[in-house]
């Protein structure tokens, strides 16, 4: 059974668009009948990750790979890179300006979150050049 | 699946065919075939929106008729809160409750009673923090339906208390027993304000049967109403106070609760949809409550509702005016009653396949089809959008020559090729706009 792939490009300046990769990863997990679990953390992962791509990274490419027992989403930008991945993904740490705040959003919850509901997370980023998030999810 | 029951029906010699339904129906449930229009049973939630949009009035509800009541001894007539906002001047609930039993009801028990009472009960469970945050209403039937087969992952936070309905008829029918009258000869007849609540009550969730016996129509029942009505009386007292005729309209079960300011209140069937998205994705993790109604404003936009929502949304803001806070308390615990005493199971009515493997396959099968069709969601075919119809080929429920765009495309090939007919004139549009 082949994996189905989905491509989703998150523009950087409508977050009125930042969880529409999610919603559509959504319907098709339900059309394909995976199970509740699996499908609620892929989808609270992946809707943190294209916030984070929205706010902090002028937006970016997922590349989602939807298997039977597992879900894989690659997240990739070109945006400013993160300085210090250690502090990036510790709880409540925000660089999110404050018009984004006032917004709701940079709690500092987003990398944590993806981390946590993913089985499977890694992170790699160069300043000036861009940022790779791995995560898998397995049902 | 023979054993569904739905109260929202087609009149099929009424129906044209047109695609307003199947547009509007947030499970995708409908499809045009033969020139009528065909509800899918497993799909239907029973939300009504279907019937508000029908401009043939092709789509009903099915209710109990008035004369259902004459083959109960005893009839108690159930008054749901948003019943007082569909008449004019109405400065005491009295002139409702003595309407009814002029009409031919023994007793009227106000469900605004049970909903001070499921407001408590939802209060004390809230403040034990035993629950799933945000905790999610079970008060609208068609929401119920809703996250029941569009909305897996969310089950567990639906609260699994009796709604104000089924509690007022296990409460009248208990007193009215105690009273000394035969359990059998005691009817409880809701006046409903929707079809979900018709359905609610035939085929309930939450309990294996419900206590009540028989739905009649609010509009139904308004005419008989507004002539027994008689200005001046006050012989039977209000039986609840602002929190549960608050209940009437969207946001009044979330205030009720008094002891959080962190809940949510979202009305509409499409709005209720996308909040019920971004609960899925852990958006607001520290909403305490979500309160959701199918019907825009809540319960006072039934589809069998008599007065404009808005409008009747005034009045019980009037008679709620001079009403005590609330006046039906939990002395102590939560009784056993209130509780569910079945749980809410999934029913997966959107898969693809009976098995993953069969899906995957069907899936790329969709895939595949998807890239013919025009993406236009025209609805000529019958389905809702072109990807329902993809879904719908490789169910084997359709077949591609169903698109009549793809059609139209071939037809004009085959005619230009063989010299026939005229060509369409696709440039008469640009040279009006020149005109």
């Amino acid at each position: 059974m082949a994996a189905i792939r989905l491509n989703y490009d998150v523009p950087g300046d409508d977050f009125t668009r930042a969880g529409e990769a999610s919603a559509d990863l959504k319907a098709r997990m339900k059309k394909l009948g995976m199970p509740s679990e699996g499908l609620r953390r892929a989808a609270i992962a992946l809707y943190e990750g294209e916030i984070n791509l929205a706010i902090h990274a002028g937006g970016g490419q997922i590349l989602v790979e939807l298997g039977p027992d597992k879900v894989e989403m690659t997240l990739t930008d070109q945006g400013p890179g993160i300085a210090d991945i250690g502090l990036a993904m510790s709880e409540g740490y925000s660089t999110a300006p404050d018009e984004v705040r006032s917004l709701g959003f940079g709690a500092g919850m987003g990398l944590p979150n993806m981390k946590r509901y993913s089985d499977d997370f890694e992170i790699e980023s160069e300043l000036g050049k861009g940022t790779r998030v791995f995560m898998r999810v397995n049902f | 699946m023979s054993d569904f029951f739905h109260s929202v029906t087609l009149d099929k010699d009424k129906c044209k065919g047109c695609i307003n339904c199947i547009k509007r129906c947030p499970t995708e449930a409908i499809r045009v075939r033969d020139g009528k229009a065909d509800i899918i049973t497993e799909r239907c939630i029973d939300c009504g929106e279907c019937i508000r949009v029908c401009p043939h009035h092709a789509k009903k509800a099915i209710t109990d008729p008035l004369s259902s009541i004459e083959q109960y001894a005893y009839k108690i007539a159930l008054t749901a809160p948003s019943l007082f906002g569909q008449f004019n001047n109405i400065d005491d609930p009295d002139l409702v409750f003595s309407a009814l039993k002029r009409i031919g009801f023994d007793e009227v028990f106000d469900v605004s009673r049970a909903a001070e009472l499921v407001s408590d009960a939802t209060r004390r469970l809230l403040e034990a923090g035993n629950l799933r945050r945000p905790v999610i209403s079970s008060a609208c039937p068609a929401v119920l339906r809703l996250i029941r087969v569009r909305f897996p992952s969310l089950i567990n936070r639906v609260l699994q208390l009796v709604a104000p309905m089924e509690l007022s008829a296990r409460m009248a029918k208990d007193a009215a027993v105690a009273a000394g009258h035969r359990r059998e000869e005691v009817g409880c007849i809701f006046l409903t304000p929707c079809p979900a609540k018709v359905t609610a009550m035939r085929m309930p969730i939450g309990s294996a049967k419900s206590e009540v016996d028989a739905a009649v129509a609010v509009k139904d029942i308004y005419p008989l109403m507004v002539n027994a009505m008689k200005q001046g009386e006050s012989a039977e007292p209000p039986q609840s106070g602002r929190i549960g005729l608050g209940w009437a309209e969207s946001g009044g079960e979330a205030a009720g609760l008094l002891s959080t300011d962190s809940y949510l209140a979202a009305d509409g069937i499409e709005n209720v949809i996308s909040v019920l998205e971004d609960l899925e994705d852990n958006k607001y993790p520290h909403l305490e409550f979500v309160e959701l109604d199918a019907c825009p404003g809540g319960c006072v936009g039934g589809v069998l509702q008599v007065e404009n929502p808005y409008i009747a949304k005034t009045k019980i803001k009037t008679l709620r005016r001079y009403m005590p806070v609330s006046i039906n308390h939990l002395s102590e615990s939560i009784p056993p009653e209130m509780h569910w005493d079945v749980d809410l199971e999934y029913t997966p009515v959107m898969e693809l396949g009976k098995t993953t493997q069969e899906s995957f396959e069907k899936y790329a099968e969709l895939d595949e089809i998807l890239k013919k069709l025009p993406d236009l969601d025209c609805g000529s075919c019958g389905a809702p959008t072109c990807e329902t119809f993809a879904e719908d080929v490789v169910r084997g429920a359709a077949a591609l020559g169903d698109c009549v765009v793809l059609m139209r495309k071939k037809m004009e090939a085959i005619m230009s090729a063989a010299g026939l007919g005229e060509e369409p004139k696709r440039d008469s549009y640009q040279k009006w706009r020149a005109r």
